[in-house]
């Protein structure tokens, strides 16, 4: 009998970082040494720090292990699992303290968390329905199939639980509405089209807990009347897809979906449908649009989908994590799930923790703690001991938040107050050397060749907005296009349709509303402060540096560097295209980005 | 992969029998389509419309509106890279203007020997792993431009070989080093 858990972390990031090769290599060392018997080798879904991936946590003394290759495997058994003695080397540093950390929950990028949601990620084997259901799983939809229908709602409606997605609505609101609706037949969607470029807490929660989402569909679909249910998952996620595949099939084989559920009467199927590459069908109605077969473009509302969903009918559509969140609030009860929060945002939330970030992954925290402690406390600060400049939430539907509003607590109202929104959860940290209008102008690019073009506000609009940014980025600004920019976005987010259009110029509005200087200096002085639009820049070389190898003068294509051996080197900036092919190249950092004129006033 | 005038029904009208009748098929079966085709050549496209009893147009106007149909042959292997938000400010448009350099077409572009098609994405939810790329489904993170065009060459040289292995992006390139925190 195995009386030890090995979990290997088989997310996304830790297998394309060899999480796979190195549980084969565990299992291979095992078998060969004879002991396999004694330990339990498990996959499971992401554990949320893919920045420290391959992750190997050992049960139960509970330590963490990072970036395992295969190539340590046979010292961890043998020093380890056998030896009883920990592998330093292998253990997490912390960033800042440089100490090493054997127990995971010590760890500053755990210790801050809750986590609720995640509670089974990187715990379970996903692909085994028998370890949800050892760990209270489906026991919230069994409670609520002997609950009245309206009684799950009040419960959803007391918890204050809030759409995940980004707009914030009362989830219990929602199936309400859907519920009174009239119709003889009535949908549940689940929305997993996580398009926001940053974000994948949604594909996280697929991975490593689909059942959740699973059973949060399944008591919704009780609640409202519904008979059938629709996930509309991104293709770019394929391992999400086939997780949930399994997940849906052990529930149909355990009897939890089905005709006659656990033998109350109630009927509920599941269907997967893949998203074909359009960030529009984020969007409600535009995905509903999608999963009948149409062009994914939205519509006015109302009727919303409540009234006239799928095919006209009652429809009740909600985000992954909003699911996620169901089975939890029908096992302790609304009020209890009320505690946690704050007065008009309750409960947790995931976030994406990425960009310049000593501890990227997925961090699920109360409602109402401050940004401060999210990417300072459990993001272990900035990379390379650089200064911190804003952090994007949101995505391309959110904004920048500057140092002075980090201590700002993070929920629904307060972010929108701060110009930004909660958006699906994406937080994209910023340092020093990101430019504030070449992440604009990034957004943009994104919104604009996602806009679905069928309301002029937006297509136009957002084209508009792009040109004069790039116009900008290249040093052919004027202090008016500022003050335009202004003028348009406020007009973009006014008129358009749907969410898209509405929201597309909050990155642009809030990084003009915190970064104005930014913005002026590109368009007066033709510098980028950050050295990120080379346009604006210069490649330089520090002469200090230069140890005058001609490794730079051989890779240059256009024969900008001269020099000769032993001798530093210039490049003469009329004739270099700011390919950075040199700076690529060079072993000893003596090329900069900065001003040729000023040379050596530029830090590095 | 079947020329455009002699395409190999069978696979098609399989699809098309599964589908038939049910509500909402026409993107999964474009999908599958693609899945058996490579791409959606001409009379494939004409076939769904007669046996879906819908206009051509419409399923040109369904193809055209996602990224992910393509009406024109792809390579080979299909190179991914990835500018999402944390791609983007970790580097990755270098990594895709190396790519584009290096095999001699534009981004969303198929190379001369079919071998290669480079396309860029919008996020593929890797973040912690930016500037990352996937080249057939698999994943590769932590680039360099060098280690991208490493992944690059050893689809080049043994495509079989490398399409069973994991995506260790990490023992090809100047990110081999073991990057414990800094």
């Amino acid at each position: 009998m195995a009386n030890r858990r090995i979990v290997l972390c088989a997310g996304t990031g830790c297998v394309s970082s060899g999480s796979l090769e190195v549980r084969d290599a565990l299992v291979r060392e095992l078998t060969k040494r004879n002991i396999a018997d004694q330990f339990e080798v498990v996959t499971s879904g992401c554990h949320g720090f893919c920045e420290q991936g391959p992750l190997v946590i050992v049960h139960p003394e509970d330590i963490l292990y990072c970036r395992v290759q295969a190539g340590d495997i046979p010292e961890l058994v043998e020093e380890y699992l056998i030896g009883g003695r920990i592998v330093e080397r292998l253990l997490y540093r912390d960033p800042v303290t440089g100490k090493s950390v054997s127990d995971h929950m010590k760890i500053g990028f755990y210790a801050k968390q809750m986590r609720n949601v995640l509670r089974n990620c990187g715990v379970i084997d996903p692909e085994n329905i028998q370890e949800y259901v050892a760990r209270q799983g489906y026991a919230g939809l069994r409670k609520g199939l002997a609950m009245d229908r309206m009684a799950v709602i009040d419960e959803v409606k007391r918890s204050g639980l809030r759409g995940r997605g980004g707009a914030g609505f009362p989830t219990g609101l929602k199936w309400e509405f859907t519920f009174k609706a009239k119709g003889d037949k009535k949908y549940i969607v689940c929305n997993a089209d996580e398009g926001d470029p940053g974000a994948f807490m949604d594909r996280s929660v697929l991975e490593g807990d689909p059942h959740a989402v699973v059973e949060g569909m399944l008591v919704a679909g009780y609640a409202i009347g519904a008979d059938e249910g629709y996930v509309y998952v991104r293709a770019e996620y394929p391992l999400a897809i086939k997780r949930l595949r399994v997940a849906i099939d052990q529930a149909v084989q355990y009897g939890y979906l089905g005709r006659n559920i656990l033998g109350s009467g109630f009927s509920f199927t599941l269907k997967i449908k893949e998203g074909a590459g359009a960030f529009v069908c984020g969007e409600e109605t535009a995905l509903l649009a999608s999963i009948m077969g149409e062009r994914g473009m939205p519509r006015p509302r109302p009727p919303f989908p409540a009234n006239a969903g799928l095919w006209g009918k009652p429809t009740c559509l909600n985000n992954v994590e909003t699911f996620a969140n169901i089975p939890l609030i029908m096992r302790q009860g609304g009020d209890e799930y009320a505690k946690i929060g704050t007065p008009r945002s309750k409960g947790t939330k995931v976030f994406a923790l990425t960009g310049k970030i000593n501890n990227t992954g997925l961090a699920e925290v109360p409602m109402g703690i401050t940004m401060r402690e999210i990417i300072f406390d459990i993001g272990g600060g900035i990379k390379d001991g650089k200064a911190f400049k804003a952090v994007q939430i949101g995505g391309p539907s959110g904004g920048c938040i500057p140092e002075s509003l980090l201590d700002t607590p993070v929920d629904y109202d307060s972010l929108i107050k701060a110009g930004a929104m909660m958006g699906s959860g994406g937080l994209v940290v910023l340092d020093e050397n990101t430019c504030m209008v070449d992440l604009a102008r990034f957004f943009m690019d994104f919104v604009q060749s996602e806009s679905c073009g069928k309301c002029p506000p937006c297509r136009v609009g957002t084209k508009l907005m792009l040109e004069t940014l790039e116009r900008i980025c290249a040093g052919e600004g004027t202090l008016g296009d500022i003050d335009w920019l202004v003028e348009l976005g406020t007009k973009v987010k006014a008129f358009s349709l749907c969410g898209l259009g509405q929201t597309a110029p909050n990155p642009v509005l809030t990084a003009i509303r915190y970064f104005r200087e930014e913005y002026e200096a590109h368009v007066r002085d033709k510098t980028c402060p950050a050295g990120a639009c080379t346009a604006l820049v210069d490649f330089v070389v520090v002469p200090e540096k230069c140890k005058g190898c001609t490794r730079c003068i051989k890779v240059c294509p256009v024969s900008a560097i001269t020099g000769k051996v032993k001798e530093v080197h210039h490049i003469d900036p009329a004739v270099c295209i700011r390919c950075g092919a040199c700076l690529e190249t060079c072993r000893f950092d003596a090329i900069i980005r900065g001003k040729a004129a000023k040379v050596g006033e530029v830090a590095s | 992969m079947s020329e455009e005038r002699s395409f190999e029904r069978t696979a098609l009208d399989e699809i098309l029998s599964h589908y038939e009748g049910q509500p909402g098929a026409l993107i999964p079966v474009l999908q599958q389509a693609q899945d058996a085709y490579g791409y959606l050549p001409r009379p494939v496209i004409a076939a769904i419309a007669e046996r879906l009893r819908l206009p051509a147009a419409r399923i040109y106007g369904v193809a055209t509106f996602y990224a992910q149909f393509h009406l024109k042959p792809r390579g080979r292997h299909i190179v991914r890279v990835c500018l999402g938000t944390a791609c983007h400010v970790r580097g990755g448009e270098r990594i895709a203007e190396q790519l584009a350099e290096s095999l001699g077409v534009a981004v969303g572009g198929t190379t001369e020997d079919r071998l290669f098609t480079l396309e860029k994405v919008a996020c593929l939810g890797a973040c912690g792993l930016a500037p990352a790329m996937v080249v057939d489904g698999t994943t590769y993170g932590r680039l360099t431009p060098k280690a991208a065009l490493n992944v690059i060459e050893r689809y080049r040289r043994e495509p079989a070989e490398v399409a069973t292995q994991g995506g260790q992006a990490q023992d090809i390139g100047p990110s081999s080093q073991r990057g414990r925190s800094a």
